[in-house]
């Protein structure tokens, strides 16, 4: 039961707030209204403003200066083939990794919630975080090396993370990004499963489509929006990959947001970190485009 | 149990099994790692389990210079986050939910736009209007862009949230003499608190987790992420582990809490394609 004065409070906040918001077709718009502004003076206005940083000199002239300087980096050429690298090894193998674990939770056995919360698990761990787990991993002296040691496979430690073996260092980083950001992947292939009416299924069954048969040509088509949607979500989260890489492998494998950071952390310019920022914002923009194009889908796809 | 069946359901079991140790092997190690003595870290060949626990790695670490300190501005950010976030996404995740209005499709279109904003878009140059307003280098300012960052979620969360209360039940609190913000109150809300609930935490872990922007708007008052990351090249193996360690902890535990609503708050998210 309300008490009294909280009534009072309600009817008094009501009266103020009717006279405040005037009519009810306005409400929706009200409701909006902290949202919009929060989007526009943080995200707007800074996507304004790096465009101004990444293009306009010191002394406010239009300048391709710093665009410049950043394409002739020595690591540039580098950075732009890791960061593509990277997008083009772990997507296509979290997609694949998640659709099985979807598909084999789907089945509805016993305990098949249990199992879907464990692989869910890493949804909550940073790519920090990630990173020092792998680390302790890959690490010379790590758990990987003993454990090959121990069975016999190797006399001294691997170097897994150095400059010399730098295929393996970007495995390893792909193992570590792997692990940690196919849950959201799971969670979205999940969701579309679920959407997936029984009907369609059973007249599969119905008309003899079992096992392989049955997600091959039922549950695969039917799961095409979610898997579209978990594509672009994740390519536009892998080509900023950053924390993993540099809790991991630390300068070994350059990528594109950790080029912005170092350029504001360390080098104290945001000119050139704003021409990588853009620079990411429209790749992202035209892996989005290609992907809508390419997948002849609705803009609606990237609703995740 | 036919022989088939059978062997369908061992396989079965033994593809979840093999997933879920692929999933908990990592965070097992590097649970050890933090409780391992800090000589045996460097150890050759290192034994899986050592050879006994202690809590010296975990005291180095917290009694490090800054530790302290950024984990209450960690917690700090983290808190004004879910309050900042909530209070602005909430009520567009309402209207969304119950108004049918114009613009409400391109309103959503922009929401989900604004997820596939670069971090680096956002931190690089609201570092330097922050240091304009006098925001850069605050708790408020990390906690400004981290509720912008989360804004995207909470609004879409919310609005799945709010989807699950039904109508119904609001407009037969207004027909027996409730006002329409009276049915919110007295109706919606206590029927979405679990669900917003969720919202927060999964909000709390969104701030919590952040490290490039948290990293890129403060010097001296850093969270625990912007904190190790900044020491990393510098620090110890065994601070980084207790370090990865001490990260995931509140996320797992929160993740555990809001399980029955991942899937539940994603699903709401795409169920009106």
């Amino acid at each position: 039961m309300p008490s009294p004065s909280f009534s009072l409070n309600i009817g008094l906040m009501e009266a103020r707030l009717r006279k405040l918001l005037g009519t009810d077709t306005l409400l929706p718009y009200w409701l909006l209204l902290p949202t919009l502004v929060f989007i526009g003076v943080f995200f707007l206005m800074p996507l304004f403003n790096a465009i101004m940083l990444a293009f306009r000199a010191d002394n406010g002239a239009f300048t391709l200066d710093y665009f410049k300087k950043m394409v002739a980096d020595v690591r540039f050429i580098e950075t732009l083939k890791y960061t593509f690298l990277l997008a083009v090894t772990i997507v296509p193998l979290q997609l694949i990794t998640a659709l099985a674990m979807a598909l084999l939770v789907n089945t509805g056995f016993r305990g098949s919630r249990f199992f879907l919360y464990l692989f869910a698990l890493p949804l909550g761990i940073s790519d920090l975080a990630a990173g020092l787990i792998w680390l302790s991993i890959f690490t010379q002296h790590g758990f990987l090396n003993s454990i090959l040691y121990s069975l016999g496979l190797i006399e001294r430690p691997i170097y897994f993370i150095s400059y010399q073996n730098i295929g393996l260092t970007f495995l390893a980083v792909v193992v570590a990004e792997h692990w940690r950001a196919t849950a959201i992947v799971l969670v979205i292939l999940v969701a579309g499963l679920q959407m997936i009416s029984k009907d369609y299924l059973e007249a599969a069954e119905v008309l003899g489509a079992r096992g392989w048969k049955k997600v091959w040509y039922v549950i695969l088509p039917m799961l095409k929006p979610s898997l579209q949607s978990a594509l672009i979500i994740r390519t536009i989260f892998a080509l900023q990959t950053f924390a993993v890489v540099l809790a991991l492998a630390g300068n070994i494998i350059p990528v594109l947001a950790g080029e912005a950071y170092f350029w504001h952390f360390l080098y104290r310019n945001s000119h050139i970190a704003s021409a990588y920022a853009v620079f990411l914002m429209v790749i992202s923009i035209g892996m989005t485009w290609f992907y809508l194009r390419f997948l002849r889908s609705r803009m609606e796809v990237i609703r995740g | 149990m036919s022989y088939p069946r059978l062997l369908r359901r061992t396989l079965l079991y033994m593809g979840v099994t093999a997933f879920a140790l692929w999933v908990l092997i990592p965070i097992f190690f590097i649970g050890i790692s933090s409780f391992t003595p800090r000589n045996e870290i460097y150890a050759w060949p290192k034994p899986i389990i050592p050879s006994h626990f202690s809590l010296d790695t975990m005291e180095f670490f917290l009694g490090s210079y800054g530790v302290l300190n950024s984990l209450l501005n960690s917690v700090w950010v983290a808190l004004l986050t879910l309050s900042f976030t909530l209070a602005v996404g909430a009520p567009a995740g309402y209207a969304v939910a119950r108004f049918f209005f114009r613009g409400r499709e391109a309103f959503r279109l922009g929401i989900l736009i604004t997820r596939m904003f670069p971090t680096a878009l956002l931190a690089v140059p609201l570092a330097v209007t922050f240091i304009r307003w006098g925001l850069y280098d605050t708790l408020v300012g990390v906690a400004l862009i981290h509720t912008a960052m989360a804004l995207p979620f909470a609004v879409i969360i919310t609005t799945g949230i709010f989807m699950g209360v039904p109508k119904d039940l609001e407009e037969a609190a207004m027909t027996l003499g409730c006002s329409r913000f009276g049915a919110f109150a007295r109706v919606a809300l206590p029927l979405a608190l679990p669900g917003l609930a969720a919202a927060a935490m999964f909000t709390f872990v969104i701030s919590w987790n952040e490290v490039f922007a948290a990293t890129i708007l403060t010097v001296n008052n850093r969270t625990l992420p912007a904190h190790i990351l900044t020491t990393i090249q510098a620090s110890p193996l065994y601070f980084r582990f207790a370090g990865g360690f001490f990260m995931i902890l509140p996320a797992l535990f929160f993740m555990f809490l809001i399980r029955r609503y991942l899937f539940h708050m994603w699903g709401g998210a795409t169920a009106e394609r």
